[in-house]
C-alpha cells in the first residue's frame, strides 16, 4: 500500500518537476529573445556559431540527403511500377523530401551533430565558471554566448534542410533516371507539376524554422542549466538529443495537421 | 558592537565582532542567506576597508563563496544589506549592477579563462566589450597587463596549453584589465604547487598596492593568505567568528582557529558527520540517517 | 586571420543553402508557374464534383490556366460551389463551359474550360453558368444497364 502511495507521489513530483522545467525554459526563451539583437548587430558572433553549427554539419546533411533520395527512388519505383506510373517517381520523392524528410531528418541529424556540441560547450563553460566570469565582467552571457548559438541554429536548419532536399532530389535523379532509366523529361516535369512552391516548399521551410527554434532552445537550455560536473554535462548532452528528437517529431505532427487542414477538398 | 577602529595595524588584539571602519568600501549588514532551506549565512556583518587585503577563511560550506556571489550581485540575500561603494547591491537593477561590476575584478577558482579564446584575446576581452578603444591601443594595454603577470611571452597560447598557475595569472591580468576598485578572489590558490601559490599570492599583494585596489580573498589556504593579508576573518555558522591580524592567527589559543591554522582533523569542527552512535546503528537499534544506508 | 576563414566558409554555406532553395523553387517546384502570378476568381456550380480536390488544375485545351481555390456546398441548392482562380493572362467568354474530367483512367480530376463564342469575358467574381458534373462510374454503369434493359424490353415487344 505504502509503495503505491510512494509511486503516485513520485509520479506527481516528476510531473511537477517537468512543468517547472518547462516554465524555466519558457523564461529562458524570453530572456534570449530580449537580447536576440546582439548577435545581429555583432555579426561576427553569429558567423562563428554558424560555422560551428552549420558549416560543420554540411557534409553529414548532404551525404545523408543523397542516400535518402536514392533509397526513396528505389523503394518508390518498386511500388509505382506496379501501377504503371513509374514516371511519377519525381513527385513522390520530391514531396516526401520537401514536406517531411528534409525538415525532419535534417533536424534530427542537426540535434545529434550540432545541438549536442552546443550543449556540451555551454555546459563546460558553466562548469568552469566561464559564464559566471563573463557575467562578473558585466557582459551578459545570454547575449554574448547563448543568443548567437540559438540564432545560428534557427538560421542553419532551414538552409541545411534545403540542401538535404536538394541533395535527395539529386540522389533520386541519379537512381531513377540514370540507373533505372525513367524518362528524364517526365521525371522533372511531373515533379514540377506536383510540387507547389507555397504549399510544399514554403511549408517545409516553416517547419525547419520551427525545428531550428526548438533544437536551438533545447540545446542552449540544457547546456546552461547542466549540473556543473562531468556527469551533469554528459547527461545534459544526451538529454538534448533525446528531447530535441521527440520535440521535432511531435512538432512535425502538429505542424503537418495544421498545414494540411482543409486541403482534402 | 565593540569597535576597535584601525585594522591595518598588525599589533591589533582579537576582536569578536565585525569592526566598522572609517572608510569602508564594502559594508555587509545582517545578511541572511539560505540555499534550499539550508541556512548558509545567518546575520553576517562585516566591512572591508579601502586599500586593504582581507582574507576570508572558513571551512567548506561556511558561506565563503556565497559571500562573493552576494557582493557581485549574482545571488540575492534573503535579508540584509550589502553596500558596495555606497550602493545596496541586492536592490540594483541590471544596468546599475553591470555598471558597478565594471569596477570589479574577479578571479575565479580555476581562472575561468574563455577556452575558445587565446591568452591575448582573453585579456583583451574586457577592453573589447567595455570600451571603444582602437585595436592598436588594446594591443598595447594587453601586453602591459600580461607583462605585469610575467606572461607576455604566452600571449599567443590557448588556455588549454597553460599550466594551472599560468592560467591563474592570465585570469588575474584579465581581472585587473579595467583597473577595478575592488578585486574578488575565489580560492585563488586551489590546486597550485607551492611555487605558483607564492607567485599568485605575491601578485595579489603587489597589484593591490600598485593600483590602489581593495582585495577580498576567499580561501582556505592559511599559509598563503597570512603572507599577504592585512586582516583575516574567520567565518563559522554563517557569521563572522573571529576578526584577526595575521600575527594573531599565529598566536591565538582559540580552539577553532587553532584547528583551522594547524589543520587538526578533529576539534570544534567535528570529524564525523552527525550520526547516531555507531554501536546502536550496527546493532540495528536506530534507523539510519539520510546518508546512513543502514538497514532498519 | 581566423575570422576570415569563418567568414568565407559561412558565406559559402549560406550561398549554398540559398542555391538549394532556388533549385527547389525553380526546378522541383513550380515557382515559375501560375502560383505567383495574379489571377481572377470565378465561380462554377456543379451537381457533383466527384473526386475533385482543392488545388486541382484548371485546364483549357490541356493547358493549365488556373487552379481550384476552394470547394464548398451550397446549403440552399445542394450544389457544389467551386471557386476557380484563373491566370489573368487568359480570358474566357461568358458562355464558357466548365466540366470535370479525369486525366487518364485513374488519374486526378481537373476542371476543363471550353470557351464559347460570347464577346463578353468573365471577370472577377463572375459565375460560369454552364457546367457539366463529374462522371461517376457507378452512375455510368447503372445508366448503361438501364438503357440496355430498356433496349431489350423494346426489342422484345
Amino acid at each position: 500500500m505504502n509503495s503505491v502511495i510512494e509511486m503516485i507521489e513520485g509520479l506527481g513530483r516528476s510531473v511537477l518537476n517537468a512543468l517547472a522545467r518547462l516554465g524555466l525554459a519558457g523564461r529562458f526563451f524570453l530572456a534570449i529573445l530580449m537580447v536576440i539583437g546582439v548577435p545581429l548587430r555583432r555579426f561576427s558572433l553569429l558567423v562563428r556559431e554558424l560555422y560551428f553549427s552549420g558549416v560543420r554539419s554540411l557534409l553529414i546533411i548532404v551525404v545523408s540527403g543523397t542516400f535518402v533520395g536514392m533509397v526513396l527512388a528505389i523503394q518508390g519505383y518498386e511500388v509505382l511500377q506496379r501501377f504503371g506510373s513509374a514516371e511519377t517517381l519525381g513527385v513522390l520523392v520530391a514531396l516526401s523530401l520537401v514536406r517531411e524528410l528534409g525538415p525532419v531528418v535534417t533536424a534530427l541529424l542537426f540535434a545529434g551533430r550540432a545541438g549536442s556540441a552546443v550543449t556540451a560547450e555551454i555546459g563546460l563553460m558553466q562548469a568552469t565558471d566561464q559564464i559566471a566570469a563573463m557575467d562578473m565582467m558585466a557582459v551578459n552571457p545570454i547575449a554574448r554566448i547563448i543568443s548567437p548559438r540559438f540564432l545560428a541554429s534557427v538560421v542553419s536548419l532551414p538552409l541545411l534542410a534545403c540542401m538535404f532536399s536538394a541533395a535527395g532530389v539529386f540522389g533520386a535523379y541519379l537512381v531513377g533516371v540514370k540507373l533505372i532509366g525513367i524518362d528524364d523529361g517526365s521525371f522533372w516535369s511531373q515533379m514540377q507539376a506536383g510540387v507547389d512552391f507555397r504549399l510544399d516548399i514554403v511549408n517545409g521551410l516553416i517547419k525547419s524554422l520551427v525545428f531550428g527554434v526548438a533544437v536551438g532552445l533545447i540545446a542552449v537550455f540544457e547546456g546552461y542549466y547542466a549540473p556543473p560536473t562531468a556527469e551533469g554535462v554528459s547527461s545534459a548532452t544526451t538529454r538534448t538529443v533525446v528531447t530535441s528528437s521527440l520535440a521535432v517529431l511531435m512538432l512535425d505532427f502538429v505542424l503537418t495537421v495544421w498545414m494540411f487542414r482543409g486541403l482534402n477538398g | 558592537m565593540p569597535l576597535p577602529a584601525a585594522c591595518m595595524d598588525h599589533e591589533m588584539s582579537v576582536v569578536k565582532s565585525a569592526p566598522t571602519h572609517p572608510d569602508p568600501l564594502i559594508e555587509i549588514k545582517d545578511v541572511h542567506f539560505a540555499y534550499d532551506e539550508r541556512p548558509i549565512l545567518r546575520g553576517l556583518s562585516l566591512s572591508v576597508r579601502k586599500g586593504e587585503v582581507l582574507a576570508v577563511m572558513g571551512g567548506s560550506g561556511s558561506g565563503k563563496t556565497t559571500l562573493l556571489g552576494l557582493i557581485g550581485g549574482r545571488i540575492l540575500p534573503n535579508k540584509g544589506k550589502i553596500l558596495v561603494d555606497g550602493q545596496n547591491v541586492p536592490k540594483l537593477d541590471r544596468a546599475a549592477l553591470y555598471a558597478l561590476r565594471t569596477r570589479f575584478g574577479m578571479l575565479f577558482q580555476f581562472g575561468a579563462l574563455f577556452t575558445d579564446l587565446s591568452v591575448f584575446d582573453n585579456v583583451a576581452f574586457p577592453y573589447r566589450e567595455q570600451t571603444n578603444l582602437p585595436e592598436s591601443v588594446i594591443r598595447d594595454l594587453v601586453l602591459l597587463k600580461l607583462q605585469a603577470v610575467g606572461l607576455r611571452g604566452a600571449a599567443g597560447l590557448m588556455p588549454s596549453q597553460l599550466s594551472g598557475g599560468m592560467a591563474r595569472r592570465v585570469a588575474l591580468a584579465r581581472a585587473v584589465a579595467l583597473d577595478p576598485m575592488l578585486m574578488l578572489y575565489d580560492e585563488p590558490f586551489t590546486g597550485l604547487d607551492p611555487i605558483s601559490t607564492g607567485i599568485v599570492a605575491r601578485l595579489i599583494r603587489r597589484l593591490n598596492d600598485a593600483f590602489g585596489l581593495t582585495s577580498l580573498v576567499v580561501t582556505h589556504d592559511l599559509d598563503a593568505s597570512l603572507k599577504i593579508a592585512d586582516r583575516v576573518i574567520v567565518l563559522a555558522e554563517g557569521q563572522v567568528y573571529r576578526d584577526l591580524t595575521p600575527d594573531d592567527v599565529r598566536t591565538t589559543t582559540d580552539a577553532f582557529v587553532r584547528q583551522f591554522a594547524d589543520g587538526l582533523p578533529d576539534g570544534p569542527v567535528p570529524f564525523h558527520y552527525p550520526a547516531p552512535p555507531l554501536l546502536d546503528q550496527l546493532l540495528g537499534k536506530t534507523v539510519a540517517g539520510p546518508n546512513g544506508g543502514g538497514t532498519p | 586571420m581566423k575570422k576570415s576563414k569563418f567568414d568565407l566558409a559561412v558565406g559559402l554555406f549560406v550561398a549554398a543553402g540559398i542555391l538549394a532553395l532556388v533549385f527547389l523553387a525553380m526546378k522541383v517546384g513550380n515557382l515559375t508557374g501560375l502560383e505567383t502570378s495574379e489571377g481572377y476568381r470565378v465561380e462554377a456550380r456543379f451537381d457533383n464534383i466527384g473526386g475533385l480536390k482543392v488545388r486541382a488544375p484548371v485546364k483549357s485545351a490541356g493547358v493549365v490556366v488556373g487552379r481550384v481555390d476552394s470547394i464548398t456546398l451550397d446549403s440552399q441548392t445542394y450544389e457544389a460551389k467551386a471557386i476557380l482562380r484563373i491566370d489573368q493572362n487568359y480570358k474566357f467568354s461568358k458562355d464558357t463551359i466548365a466540366s470535370i474530367l479525369t486525366s487518364g483512367l485513374l488519374g486526378e480530376q481537373y476542371v476543363s474550360l471550353e470557351a464559347g463564342g460570347d464577346s463578353v469575358y468573365l471577370g472577377q467574381g463572375d459565375r460560369i453558368s454552364k457546367t457539366q458534373p463529374a462522371m461517376i462510374l457507378e452512375k455510368l454503369i447503372s445508366q448503361f444497364l438501364f438503357s440496355k434493359a430498356s433496349e431489350s424490353t423494346g426489342t422484345s415487344k
